[in-house]
């Protein structure tokens, strides 16, 4: 599996474009401004983190950017293409072409064998089997649990169910990793043997996308955007490694 | 999505879910074996009813004197016309007028009493012709029926029914035995076989003379051509009806009636008892399969509400299924797809049950079934059906849950 090669920050197109992102949500009468006009541009190869306390409006974003969601006005332009208006059947496309989704709760089907969650990505795309078996094999190796493909996830640990997981965000080739909150069900050798596993990736070219409420986990990125009341505070802040 | 990838889905979540699936598929399971049984039933009585029928002489057309149609009427009128005589019958007999006729047998009747040494038995004996026991399907249990040479003669020789021979001789086997009626001998030339009962008239208590003997010797009511019924068997039942217009148009004829509206006879169709029947088991079987109909339905609303339970059971795995890039058609296939698998194994297991019982019953009720394959065939379509139709509800259910609030479901 090879990753996009990339020179980062130079001539090449961001991967995610929002411009003036706002998004505006109903319950009755009432009105919530969940994201109130958010610029950001993220580049391939790039490592960013959100960060921001819970009902910032850290979790909308990461559905934006997941096209989990569509923005009540502006723009988000994902892998050169406009995402912001596109229809349900539109953006299960885009989610399953562009995007790599890595839970907080993992979210593996408990039905299916590590291979088998894998494929799942890839059934949908409509690849055929032979060929999706053996890019499903690649990725889970790639997360080191080439051995243990044909068990199912009651059978793992916490730390090996993430890395299916991550395998799994990884075989479709996606433009982002989108990370939300992937340890927070983890325990501290897990949480660093995951971390360590975005970290490789990030060094072999993923672009990746982390929400976290946790700095010290924030601090494995490149870049930290820090969401308050639906907008960034500050740009985005470099940290020094 | 490929569609093999869409079926392997599919009978996947139905395969981890054995105790659920196995539920939904009762309710299919019970209303197919049902209405397998029900229609198979109701097939089976249609059958016995018909062979029974068919077994007193179906393909039979009675021509009764007089213009009465009533059924009552035309039982009351034995003997009491006088527009049918012996020259009737003769004529309808032949192959040129009435081409589609087998068989054609006049039949008159009077009530007598048999004597055999101290032991007497009052019966009706009819007078005919050698072809009765074929135009009425009957057959000898002993002996044989008399021959034309008696009926030209008027010889004095008589077939008793097995019943009228039990009662005069105490057994059946009386062949060359002697009756007496009104001091005068007949001897006993065959007994028929047992025929059972036709409404409230005995088919085995009676006496057959040729026709001459009757009018003869026994026949006091004056009018010695007149015949009290004549009774032409076509030769195939489906030939009934034209052989039928050629009765009354040759009868007409020989009557000189112009109009078919001025007979002075009427013709019977005996199948038209089979139409009733057949008719009365119809309503039977639309009554038993709608009965079944209602049990399919009810276990078709089974199928529903647990595969909303499963939808909302499965909030989560759709939601995750919808984030890696299912369209929200292909939720709906997966689903609506699995109700349709657990259609066709319901459907499956509950025609193997209903064949099971249809084939274990007989034997206990003594009542036939009649397994049909078009019956089975269309049971399993129709469980497929049921389950495509009350999984549409659960499938759209399920293709419209947002993946932000299906994956957040705990």
């Amino acid at each position: 599996m090879t990753a996009t090669a990339i020179t980062p920050f130079e001539t090449v197109a961001p991967v995610i474009e929002l411009s003036g992102a706002r998004k505006t949500y109903h319950t009755g009468d009432i009105e919530f401004e969940a994201l109130r006009g958010i610029d950001c541009r993220i580049y391939p190869g790039e490592y960013v983190a959100i960060v921001g306390p819970s009902g910032s409006g850290k979790s909308t974003l990461m559905n934006i950017l997941g096209c989990l969601d569509v923005l009540t006005s502006g723009s988000y332009v994902l892998a050169g293409e406009d995402v912001s208006h596109m229809d349900e059947v539109a953006l299960a496309s885009a989610r399953n072409r562009r995007i790599g989704f890595v839970f907080q709760q993992f979210h593996l089907l408990s039905s299916l064998t590590a291979l088998g969650n894998v494929e799942l990505p890839l059934i949908y795309a409509g690849v055929a089997p032979a060929e999706r078996r053996k890019r499903a094999m690649v990725a889970l190796e790639r997360v080191g649990l080439g051995d243990k493909s044909r068990n199912h996830p009651g059978q793992l640990s916490g730390g090996q169910q993430q890395r299916v997981a991550i395998a799994r965000a990884l075989v479709t080739e996606p433009a982002i990793v989108l990370a939300d909150e992937p340890t927070g069900n983890l325990d501290s050798h897990s949480t660093r043997d995951v971390l360590g596993m975005l970290d490789d990736l990030h060094a072999e070219g993923s672009t990746i996308v982390l929400i976290t409420h946790e700095s010290d986990v924030a601090a494995r990125a490149g870049t930290v955007y820090n969401v308050t009341d639906g907008q960034f505070v500050g740009m985005g802040t470099e940290i020094a490694k | 999505m490929r569609p093999a990838d869409l079926l392997a889905s599919s009978w996947r979540a139905i395969r981890s879910h054995k105790m659920r699936s196995a539920l939904t598929m009762l309710g299919i399971v019970v209303g197919i074996a049902s209405v397998v049984l029900t229609v198979g039933l109701g097939l089976g009585t249609q059958k016995d009813v018909s062979e029974q029928i068919a077994a007193l002489g179906s393909d039979l057309l009675i021509v009764s004197p007089g213009s009465s149609t009533d059924e009552s009427g035309m039982r009351g009128g034995f003997g009491s016309g006088t527009t049918l005589t012996r020259a009737d019958a003769d004529a309808l007999a032949s192959t040129v007028a009435v081409p589609d006729a087998l068989a054609v047998a006049a039949e008159k009747t009077a009530s007598v009493s048999l004597e055999y040494g101290e032991s007497n038995w009052t019966t009706t004996v009819t007078g005919t012709s050698t072809s009765w026991p074929e135009v009425r399907s009957r057959e000898l249990l002993y002996g044989t029926f008399f021959t034309d040479e008696d009926v030209a003669s008027g010889a004095s020789v008589i077939v008793l029914g097995a019943e009228t021979a039990e009662e005069l001789f105490g057994t059946a086997a009386v062949v060359g035995q002697d009756v007496t009626i009104d001091d005068d001998t007949y001897e006993v030339v065959g007994v028929l076989s047992e025929a059972g009962s036709s409404g409230d008239t005995s088919l085995d208590d009676m006496a057959v003379v040729p026709m001459t003997t009757l009018v003869e010797q026994l026949d006091d009511s004056g009018s010695s051509e007149s015949v009290a019924t004549i009774y032409i068997k076509a030769a195939a039942s489906n030939l009934l009806s034209a052989a039928s217009q050629e009765a009354e148009s040759l009868l007409l004829n020989l009557h000189g009636i112009a109009s078919a509206d001025g007979a002075d006879f009427t013709i019977d169709v005996q199948d038209s008892l089979l139409d009733a029947a057949t008719s009365v088991y119809q309503k039977l079987t639309v009554l038993l399969t709608g009965i079944a109909a209602l049990a399919l339905l009810v276990g078709g609303i089974g199928v529903m509400n647990i595969m909303l339970v499963s939808v909302t059971e499965r909030t989560r795995e759709i939601g995750l299924r919808k984030a890696l890039g299912a369209a929200p058609a292909n939720i709906r296939n997966q689903f609506l797809i699995e109700a349709m698998i657990l259609g066709l194994s319901g459907g499956a297991i509950g025609v193997a049950i209903g064949v099971g019982l249809a084939l274990a019953l007989p034997t206990v009720l003594g009542s036939t079934i009649v397994i049909s394959g078009l019956a089975l065939v269309v049971s399993v379509v129709v469980a497929v059906g049921i389950g495509a139709v009350f999984g549409v509800y659960p499938a759209a259910r399920a293709a419209k849950l947002a993946p932000i609030d299906a994956l957040r479901d705990q």
